[in-house]
């Protein structure tokens, strides 16, 4: 065991961590922020995807401990901790403007690539050919999704 | 799954971790982006009772581009080389072939060290190490070598480097005047490559070919070297489709491609064949 400095949603937290804890256990058990959500634990599902330094990147392969030093971002930062109609961001409302989640497993990894495509200018086209093709959704069948992108994307 | 318990280590030079490879030698893996070690750990399918994670050693990430060659250090991640303005311009096949690797989410952790050393005998990445005519130094406390992609790749997985030995970084030879095109089937976006190949061109006199090279994953049990297909391009005329369609036709000649989920060895034959036709069009063109 021991004890990592991690930024997560912009606090700053000390966690007990083993060695082999992988960072999505960390952000699910230790800091109870249980909106990343874990399916494959093998990087092709993409339901547990965070933004580390402000990339999209899997958080079941990697290592808590190798988080120490870097800022993570999870689905609870999107509207400020808060869960109103009126704290969304842009995304989130499209996402439930055009229907594009049905069980919403899936949707919080989405929602963090997709925002961390809209901070960094990508269009819609870019971000549903490559950004999307990083997450797999088996209930939508990605029209809703694409909607939503094509609503807050240029 | 979760990883079985290992023994973490992050140093922050090279010399502390050729150090640690030597203690540990065989029992260790070397963690660098992650996006293939930490499934097969998550899966138990690896075991390492060490794992030396090179994440914080500094500098190991840099991209040196010389006259001659350009090298990149083992953990650069393929992010950045995808949007590398300098490696565009000399080594275009490079970034070319890396947006075919993976996702973005996956590209942002994988390196480029890690992704050669892996040594898968699908991917992309080994197979432009192998047409380029690229090396890789290895390093380890017993001192430093370079090892020619062609006596680099040995079966699925494996490779010429030694337990104690870390990759250190990957060089590819530049200037020569050979332009270089890729192209693949894989069954979705983003996933490994039923097939791949990369092909190099040097045009001489009269718009003959002088030079080709060309390398290939998916139809091996690593990526191998074309050279049949090399010396029947040598003096063609790719302006012909005549020449082009016979070339491609013997391209798989001597192949035994291996069957699995992702394809049977005739189709990857196949899928060799048109890969290969395409490029020498996109060649001749």
């Amino acid at each position: 065991m021991r004890t990592i400095k991690i930024v997560v949603n912009g606090t700053a937290h000390d966690v007990e961590v083993e060695d082999r804890t992988l960072l999505s256990d960390l952000i699910r058990h230790d800091l109870r922020l249980t909106g990343t959500h874990v399916s494959c634990e093998q990087g092709v599902c993409g339901s547990c995807t965070i933004l580390l330094d402000g990339r999209p990147v899997r958080s079941c392969l990697m290592l808590a401990v190798q988080a120490e030093g870097h800022e993570v971002e999870t689905v609870e930062s999107l509207s400020g901790g808060e869960a109103t109609p009126e704290s969304l961001t842009s995304l989130q409302r499209a996402m439930s403007d055009q229907h594009g989640l049905q069980c919403g497993f899936c949707t919080p990894g989405i929602l963090m690539s997709v925002t961390a495509a809209q901070r960094d200018g990508l269009d819609a086209e870019e971000t549903i050919a490559e950004v999307l093709g990083g997450h797999v959704c088996r209930c939508t069948g990605y029209r809703g999704i694409r909607a939503a992108i094509r609503q807050v994307l240029p | 799954m979760k990883p079985a318990p290992f023994t973490y280590h992050d140093p922050p030079t090279v010399s502390e971790v050729l150090g640690l490879l030597s203690e540990h030698g065989g029992e260790a893996a070397v963690l660098a982006g992650g996006q293939s070690l930490i499934p097969l750990m998550n899966l138990r399918l690896a075991r390492p009772g060490v794992v030396v994670d090179v994440n914080r050693v500094a500098g190991l990430d840099h991209v040196e581009i010389g006259r001659h060659v350009v090298r990149i250090g083992a953990t650069a991640r393929l992010a950045d080389l995808e949007r590398h303005e300098g490696l565009a311009e000399v080594l275009p096949v490079l970034p070319a072939a890396i947006r075919h690797v993976a996702h973005p989410q996956i590209r942002n952790r994988t390196t480029l060290g890690g992704s050669i050393s892996h040594a898968d005998p699908s991917a992309e990445l080994p197979a432009v190490l192998l047409a380029t005519g690229g090396r890789v130094r290895l390093e380890s406390v017993r001192g430093s070598r370079r090892v020619p992609a062609d006596d680099f790749f040995l079966s699925p997985f494996r490779t010429s480097r030694r337990p104690d030995e870390l990759l250190t970084s990957v060089e590819f030879p530049i200037g020569g005047g050979l332009r270089f095109l890729m192209d693949e089937v894989a069954r979705r976006e983003g996933g490994l490559p039923v097939v791949s190949v990369v092909l190099g061109v040097r045009t001489g006199a009269g718009g003959l070919v002088a030079e080709a090279r060309a390398a290939a994953s998916g139809v091996a049990d690593r990526p191998v070297r074309l050279r049949r297909l090399e010396r029947h391009l040598t003096g063609a005329d790719l302006g012909d489709p005549v020449v082009r369609r016979a070339a491609a036709d013997m391209a798989g000649h001597g192949l035994e491609p291996p069957d699995d989920l992702r394809g049977g060895g005739a189709y990857r034959k196949s899928l060799l064949r048109a890969l290969v036709e395409r490029l020498l069009e996109g060649a001749a063109a």
